[in-house]
């Protein structure tokens, strides 16, 4: 199991407890993560605005995987969805390909294709598997309450991402928790957007989307969320207590990232799993873990 | 909304639209208005709303459709594709719409900053000699400031 590591832009800046907890949980399994300097900006933040730019930033990652000849894991969801997506049109659209594989040789890259992109979660239950997750086990997370937030590009536009989980009842991201014994919660309206992509047109829109999420979440007594894209934790983690003074309402509901609820269960100690870089304190829920250890 | 005449439409803005790949689902829509239903956004500011856009995508209402400020609040959560009966494109479509709407200056100053900020950078956020202390005092790999192949390639393109 071995494939190029896809940072993108705001994990290597802006989210590195998940960069460390998601190197760590792939380590103990045995997936190699290379790592290839020259990756930069998937194409998402052009897909609005400049449709072409975008392909052609997707396409060049891609080519940068090839090159190595490795396939692609993302960390990111908007990441993976978009490079996900640039790989599919190339594949399917061999006008499209010659297209951009024109602009590439200006910079003496060609697309030969097909690469393979996978989210990590994705690789992690389709490569790694979850007889092997649960072999590593070493701290029962049994009782640990968890309400999943599956977000949107981790799952759609379902044409690019071969079924490999359903939109409308994802199950993937439970399924992986439940191998470690922790129990999913069900909660209103969990299939909602976290509001993040607002967030640069109209922050008051995108803060309303993510609170009814959180008050939806709280409602069900969840200890913890859990995610798997950094944009969704900005929304949930880092602006949570704007959140709570805009609206008078308490929530203090850590929000983990699926690794480091993966890493707690494998025993990595908090700073291994960047528990101490996360906005809303993750302490109380690991104080109720302690002496769970199994000999 | 604003009243509109008849006369403001533009009949030939569907055709301009048949050039684009997602156009052909389109013609689907039988106005159900599930999209709406589904839309997070539309639940917390309801002059949001996706049966709307097709709706006028349909009547050729071009003016209105890129000059307004409806298609940048879409979120791009492609809850309404997913859920749409007749498989419309409706994320991939609004989309194309806000490309289109670029081209006619009417583009966010969050969305114009992040694609200058792809253009002179090749990512989002730079990784500077702070970031990469802050990396290594952790143990993750050093990476480089910015993503120079990228921004050689936007370059190519422009050129």
């Amino acid at each position: 199991m071995k494939y190029a590591l896809f940072l993108g832009c705001t994990i290597p800046a802006r989210a590195r407890n998940y960069e460390l907890s998601a190197r760590a949980v792939a380590s103990r399994l045995g997936v190699e993560l290379v790592d290839i300097e020259e990756f930069a900006c998937c194409g998402f933040p052009l897909e609005a605005s400049d449709e072409t730019g975008c392909l052609l930033l997707g396409a060049m990652n891609l080519c940068l995987a090839e090159e190595k000849g490795l396939d692609i894991c993302a960390l990111c969801s908007a990441c993976a969805s978009m490079l996900t997506k640039t790989a599919y049109h190339l594949d399917h659209d061999r006008n499209l390909k010659r297209r951009v594989n024109t602009y590439l040789s200006g910079i003496g890259k060609q697309y030969e294709g097909p690469v393979k992109v996978k989210h990590f979660a994705r690789v992690l239950l389709e490569d790694v598997g979850l007889e092997r997750i649960k072999g590593v086990v070493k701290r029962d997370l049994m009782g640990l309450k968890a309400a999943t937030h599956y977000g949107c590009h981790y799952l759609k536009p379902s044409y690019i991402y071969e079924g490999f989980d359903d939109p409308q009842d994802a199950q993937t991201l439970e399924r992986i928790l439940e191998a470690v014994g922790v129990e999913n919660v069900q909660y209103r309206r969990k299939k909602d957007c976290c509001g993040g992509p607002v967030l640069l047109t109209d922050e008051e829109v995108a803060l309303k989307v993510a609170e009814e999420k959180l008050r939806n979440v709280r409602e069900v007594g969840a200890d913890c969320m859990n995610l798997v894209c950094p944009f969704c934790s900005l929304m949930f983690d880092a602006n949570q207590k704007g959140i709570e003074a805009k609206s008078g309402d308490e929530f203090n509901t850590p929000v983990l990232y699926l690794p480091q609820i993966l890493g707690l269960a494998m025993g990595f100690d908090r700073k291994e799993l960047g528990l101490n870089l996360n906005s809303v304190s993750t302490k109380e829920l690991e104080s109720t873990l302690e002496g769970k250890d199994s000999a | 909304m604003r009243k509109f005449a008849l006369r403001d439409v533009d009949p030939d803005f569907i055709k301009e639209l048949e050039a684009s790949e997602f156009f052909g689902a389109f013609r689907g829509c039988y106005a159900c208005g599930t999209c709406t239903a589904g839309c997070p956004v539309h639940r917390v500011n309801s002059s949001y709303n996706p049966l709307r856009i097709m709706r006028m995508l349909v009547f050729g209402m071009r003016e209105e459709l890129l000059k307004g400020e409806m298609i940048w609040l879409c979120s791009d959560c492609y809850t309404c594709q997913e859920n749409c009966p007749m498989e419309v494109k409706i994320t991939d479509i609004i989309n194309h719409l806000k490309n289109l709407a670029t081209r006619e200056n009417n583009i966010p100053i969050g969305v114009s900053t992040q694609k200058k900020l792809l253009k002179d950078q090749g990512k989002i956020y730079i990784i500077d000699e702070f970031d990469n202390k802050k990396r290594s005092k952790v143990g993750l790999p050093s990476l480089p400031e910015m993503g120079e192949e990228a921004k050689r390639l936007l370059k190519v393109r422009q050129s």
